[in-house]
Order: structure tokens, then C-alpha cells, then sequence
């Protein structure tokens, strides 16, 4: 199953100390990326989409713990030697976040920060790095690519910083991109630019994790999808299966509460009733069981573990019973 | 014949910028420009646009929180002076806002109980509140909101819950318009099912009129009975929400649509931003402000402004190509 992939979590678990107690962000999450593949991995706010991948990259805020095994091209990243974690984050593996006007520097130009990336690093001289700036640029599908060069991050559009953020972590020329939530700040008119310069970086071979909410995105771009709740992996498959027959209640639930343009208006749209858990809640069945419309008794005595059948996975009392009588 | 609550006509907000040369003009920034609207008793009007459009600038306008530099704004047939204090007073009270964060709309130092009660004394006097203490309880229940968490603060409950207390503390005056400036972009998509649905109730129950403003299209097509698109401080379209879903007329409601990403791999279109184009955050001074993003821009978009005009079935397009439609994609 995990021939080929270029990155690997086992087992991940993350904890925050907190005032009141641990608090498990992340529990026993496992997946793996491929290259040129791009997997989305989707869920609501709060459900550790994205602790886990700060976790497996040492970026976890301070009072986190991160327990597992997350391996990048064989190497394993959270052993006790930081090295390896060290020489891929930035430079074979690369993030961007929600914010571009956080991830650039505002008192210097475009050029300078894209330059300093590989400057830095030793890995070209200045002449090369400036090259390579604009065929980034070019790649992302920024504007006048030579003007930008020159111009500081506030003299650029949202969808334009959003653009030389990626251009940013593309420098390095990484095989792994992780982007958490990068088109949610974004207008949809950008934010379907966005998605395009993420799709050819993915067609170019780079592996593409994609953190988001937004299902529309994942349907943009997505092969795989992993669907995150409580802190759970609840449901893997690939994104064309996932959409077409979800198999995890909370997927199926999802889905149809988004909001969509060509459905008929039947009124009322489907919403998912209740709340997820309170961050500290360590409920001993399945942390969905009291917002699911197919709720068993067996859901509140034990927490359903996650099994596979070909590419998909489910985390699912219910989806098993159904999957068992199909056959 | 319904009534007409809110009447806005030729409304123009410009914010002064700073100057780019000491002693040169100072340059003005028109958020927006020249906008009529109006809004009928009960009616839901979506506002949709891009980022810096102008949809927050005319809501704030319309609840007279910035003066306008041109224009009129007639609440149920008087028109609106930022000198008028009794007026503005009686307005509010029938003219309410739920904003987009919904934790930081709320005090901090109140539960969502006091909140609520605070805004109803606010409107009535502390007295008269203190005689109808019991509608801030049948409000927080009518938004859905447990009676074990009245007395909770903001911060003790999820962004949902928290934008349902805003909800109640916007109605529990019962006003007869509530704007809602991207009040359930925040949320998470299964909690703005809820909040979409909550609203809907509310509009049926009590008659409610809404001002939605979203940039979520999928949204405003469940919600609103008319759609407003505004491009760059202009009304650009205006119609029933059915037509201007079935058949946008203004190339940019086309390319707002387009871009809507589907949630529907097998369905999704590969490609929706050539109409957007490089240049897709120039805007022309003269002519048409969108023909430098617009495909079909030609000679007349480039010397004429066009104005917003309907085809007598309530369809309003500010296009000089609004009624020849390109072959569909």
C-alpha cells in the first residue's frame, strides 16, 4: 500500500498541554502522499487537519507534543535526531498558509525574498536565484513577472500575494508542497486561479497536500481525500469515489451541506445538528455518534477503528454493517 | 401593495486617501458610486461581489454609520440625515446588522444573555426591558439557542452558537430589516446550513426583510428572492435571483458564477479563469469599469459608461453588451 510514497504518518498523535489538562488535537492519524499527487485532507475547524501536518513538521505552537512516525522519502522526520526534519523542512518540503500577508516580509521587495530563499541556502548565486525567481513567478501565473520583482507585498493584489507566497515555497523547487486553507482568504474569482497554479504544480509532479474546508476546492484538485473529524482520520478514499458514495456518515453529512449552484432549491439546506466535541472530550464510542442520522447503539459503546477495502478506508460501525450485507 | 422600507438612490460614499505629492490634490477613493436599491417589506436582495466592491461601504451607509457624499437614503418614506438623532433612533430600532465575526461582535465581559437585554434596553428603556425580560428568553430559544448557555460568555461557546446570540441580539427589537454583512462566511459548512436555514425561519416567521451581502453565491441563491451585483461601487446587474442564475446577462455576474468551484469532481470545469485574465485587478476610469477583465469589451465600453438599464421583466444590466449572450461554455 505505501509503495511509492514519498511521505508517510503513522500513528501520528498530537497533544496540547493546556490550563485544563492535555488535550489530544490529533489521535493515531495515518496516511501517505505520492508524487504528483495531490491529497486533500478535509474537515471542519477544530478537527486537526491542520496540527497534524505541523506536527509532523516540528511547527506545532509551544505546550505541543507530537508522538508517531512521519516519514519523508524514506527518512523519518520526528525521531530524536532534528537533522533530516531539518535539512527537508524549506527546502524539499515546503508550506503555505492561509494568510499571504503574513508569510511575506513587508519592508522587502518580491524579488529580494523570493532570492533569499535559495541565497540562504547556499543552493544558487544571485545571478541563478534571480533566473529562477521569475520562472517561478512565470509558473504561478503572476503578472508581469519582472515588475513584481521589484514591488513590496503591499503593492500586490490578495491573489497576487497569494501567488508569490506559493512562488515562494516553489523555490527550492521541493517535492513536497503542503498548503493549509491557502484560497480561503481568497475571492472565488482568485481563489479558482489559485487552484489552477496549485493544479500545475501538481501535473509538473510535485506532491500537493492541500488542508482545507471547502469541498468545492477538493473536487477542483483533489486524487485522494482524507476527512478529518474530532481529531480522526474518519474516512480515506479517492475523491472521485468520496464524492460519488461517501461511505463515513459525517463525509455523507458534509457534502450535502454544501450549498451548491446547480442542485434544485428544495428550501432548506441539510446542516449537520449539534456540535463536534469539546476539544478536552475523550467520548468512548464514535465522537460523531450524537450528531449521526445513522447512529447504532454499538456507536456509543466503542469507537469504530479504521478499516480498509481497496483504496478506501472507513472509520464507520454503520458503513461496515452496509458494506458486510452488500456482499 | 407591499411597503417599500428602504429607498436608496444615486448613493455615493468616497473616502478622502492620503496625498501622493505634498502640495498635489488629494486623491478620493468612491467606494460606491451612484447605487440605487430598494428593498420591500419581507423581500430577501442579495449583495454580491468581490473583495473592495463596495457591499460593506453601502451596508454601513444604508444603517448610517458613514455619510454619504452624494445621494438619498429613504427608511419607510422619510429620508435619513445623520442630523436627524430622534429619527435615527426610530430607524434603528427597525433597521438591525449582524456582521461577519460573530465571537468578536459580541462583549467579551457579557454573557450572550446580558447581551441581548443590553440591546432590547438599548432600544426600549431600561424600564419597558425590565417588562418584557421574558422575549430575551423566547429569542435566544428562537435562534436555537439552549437555555443552559444564556448565561455562558462569548468566548465559552463555538462560532455558531455565537453568531446565533448575534442573531438574537439583532431581532430581539424586532426590526423589520436585518442586514447581514457576510454574516455566515466564518462558519464552518455544516454550521452555515444552520445559520442559512435559522435565517430562512426567521424571514417566514416574522416577515423579516433581508440585506444578505456574501461573497458566496451558492449561498445567496438558497437564501434571497432578488441579487444585486456589485463591480467597483456599481450596481452592474440587478434581477429576480431565478434569472440571474438561469441566465446572468452582465459578463462579470458570468464570471463570478463560473468561478463558484463546483463540489462535483466529475462535473468540474478545468479552466474557468481565462475570462479573468492576467489583468483581472485593473479597473478602467473611464468607459466600463470591467472592460479591462471583460471579454467582450469593445470601442463603445471603452468611451461610454453604461448605465444600468432593465428590459421591462425587473432584469437590470449596466452592460453595452448585456443582451447579446455569448454561446454558452
Amino acid at each position: 500500500m505505501a509503495d511509492g510514497a514519498l511521505f508517510e504518518v503513522r500513528d501520528l498523535c498530537v497533544q496540547f498541554a493546556t490550563p485544563r489538562g492535555r488535550v489530544n488535537a490529533v489521535r493515531e492519524a495515518s496516511l501517505e502522499v505520492r508524487r504528483g499527487e495531490c491529497l486533500a485532507v478535509v474537515g471542519e475547524s477544530g478537527s486537526g487537519k491542520s496540527q497534524l501536518f505541523l506536527g509532523c513538521l516540528g511547527l506545532l505552537a509551544a505546550g505541543g507534543v507530537v508522538q508517531g512516525s512521519a516519514r519523508f522519502d524514506g527518512q523519518e522526520l520526528l525521531g530524536p535526531d532534528s537533522t533530516p526534519r531539518r535539512a527537508a523542512l524549506g527546502t524539499r518540503v515546503a508550506m503555505v498558509f492561509q494568510d499571504p500577508m503574513n508569510a511575506l516580509t513587508p519592508h522587502l521587495t518580491i524579488g529580494r525574498q523570493l532570492a533569499e530563499v535559495v541565497l540562504d541556502r547556499g543552493l544558487l548565486d544571485a545571478a541563478a536565484a534571480r533566473a529562477r525567481s521569475l520562472a517561478v513567478l512565470e509558473s504561478v501565473g503572476m503578472p508581469e513577472p519582472e515588475a513584481r520583482l521589484r514591488q513590496y507585498p503591499h503593492e500586490l493584489s490578495g491573489g497576487q500575494r497569494q501567488r508569490a507566497a506559493i512562488a515562494m515555497a516553489l523555490m527550492t523547487h521541493p517535492d513536497l508542497l503542503v498548503a493549509d486553507e491557502p484560497t480561503t482568504a481568497l475571492d472565488v474569482t482568485v481563489q479558482a486561479q489559485v487552484i489552477e497554479v496549485l493544479r500545475g504544480a501538481r501535473d509538473r509532479g510535485l506532491a500537493v497536500v492541500l488542508i482545507t474546508h471547502d469541498m468545492g476546492v477538493v473536487a477542483g484538485i483533489a486524487d485522494r481525500v482524507a476527512v478529518m473529524y474530532a481529531g480522526r482520520i474518519v474516512e480515506t478514499a479517492l475523491a472521485r469515489e468520496l464524492f460519488d458514495s461517501p461511505a463515513h456518515p459525517y463525509t455523507a453529512a458534509l457534502l450535502a451541506s454544501v450549498p451548491r449552484l446547480d442542485t434544485p432549491l428544495a428550501g432548506r439546506l441539510v446542516g449537520i445538528e449539534g456540535q463536534p466535541p469539546a476539544p478536552g472530550a475523550e467520548p468512548d464510542g464514535c465522537a460523531f455518534a450524537p450528531r449521526c442520522a445513522s447512529v447504532l447503539d454499538v456507536c456509543h459503546r466503542s469507537r469504530p477503528s479504521l478499516e480498509s477495502r481497496e483504496a478506501r478506508s472507513v472509520a464507520c460501525h454503520a458503513a461496515r454493517l452496509e458494506a458486510g450485507a452488500g456482499r | 401593495m407591499t411597503e417599500t422600507l428602504l429607498r436608496v438612490r444615486n448613493l455615493t460614499v468616497r473616502f478622502p486617501m492620503p496625498r501622493t505629492r505634498l502640495l498635489g490634490p488629494r486623491p478620493w477613493l468612491t467606494a460606491v458610486n451612484g447605487v440605487d436599491l430598494e428593498i420591500e417589506a419581507g423581500r430577501a436582495v442579495g449583495l454580491v461581489g468581490e473583495s473592495g466592491c463596495g457591499k460593506s461601504t453601502l451596508a454601513r451607509a444604508i444603517l448610517a454609520l458613514v455619510a454619504p457624499q452624494a445621494g438619498t437614503i429613504e427608511w419607510r418614506g422619510r429620508p435619513v440625515r445623520h442630523d436627524d438623532a430622534t429619527g435615527l433612533r426610530r430607524m434603528r430600532r427597525e433597521l438591525q446588522v449582524v456582521f461577519q465575526d460573530p465571537v468578536g461582535s459580541l462583549d467579551p465581559r457579557m454573557s450572550v444573555g446580558e447581551s441581548v437585554t443590553e440591546a432590547l434596553e438599548a432600544l426600549e428603556g431600561a424600564q419597558a426591558a425590565a417588562a418584557s425580560r421574558a422575549r430575551v428568553g423566547s429569542m435566544l430559544a428562537e435562534v436555537g439557542l439552549d437555555p443552559a448557555l444564556h448565561a455562558r460568555y462569548p468566548h465559552e461557546l463555538s462560532g455558531g452558537q455565537c453568531q446565533r446570540a448575534a442573531i438574537a441580539r439583532a431581532l430581539v427589537g424586532r426590526p423589520k430589516l436585518l442586514v447581514c454583512d457576510e454574516a455566515v462566511s466564518a462558519l464552518d459548512v455544516s454550521v452555515q446550513a444552520q445559520i442559512v436555514n435559522l435565517l430562512a425561519d426567521l424571514r417566514r416567521r416574522h416577515g423579516l426583510a433581508l440585506l444578505f451581502i456574501s461573497h458566496n453565491l451558492a449561498v445567496v441563491r438558497h437564501l434571497c428572492d432578488e441579487v444585486a451585483v456589485l463591480y467597483h461601487g456599481r450596481v452592474v446587474e440587478r434581477a429576480p435571483a431565478a434569472a440571474i442564475f438561469a441566465a446572468p446577462r452582465h459578463p462579470y455576474t458570468r464570471a463570478l458564477l463560473a468561478a463558484v468551484p463546483d463540489p462535483d469532481p466529475a462535473a468540474h470545469r478545468r479552466g474557468v479563469a481565462p475570462e479573468l485574465g492576467a489583468a483581472s485587478e485593473a479597473v478602467a476610469d473611464d468607459g466600463c469599469a470591467y472592460r479591462l477583465r471583460c471579454p467582450l469589451a469593445d470601442e463603445a465600453c471603452r468611451t461610454r459608461a453604461p448605465r444600468l438599464e432593465g428590459t421591462g421583466d425587473g432584469h437590470l444590466t449596466a452592460c453595452h453588451h448585456g443582451r447579446a449572450r455569448p454561446a454558452a461554455d
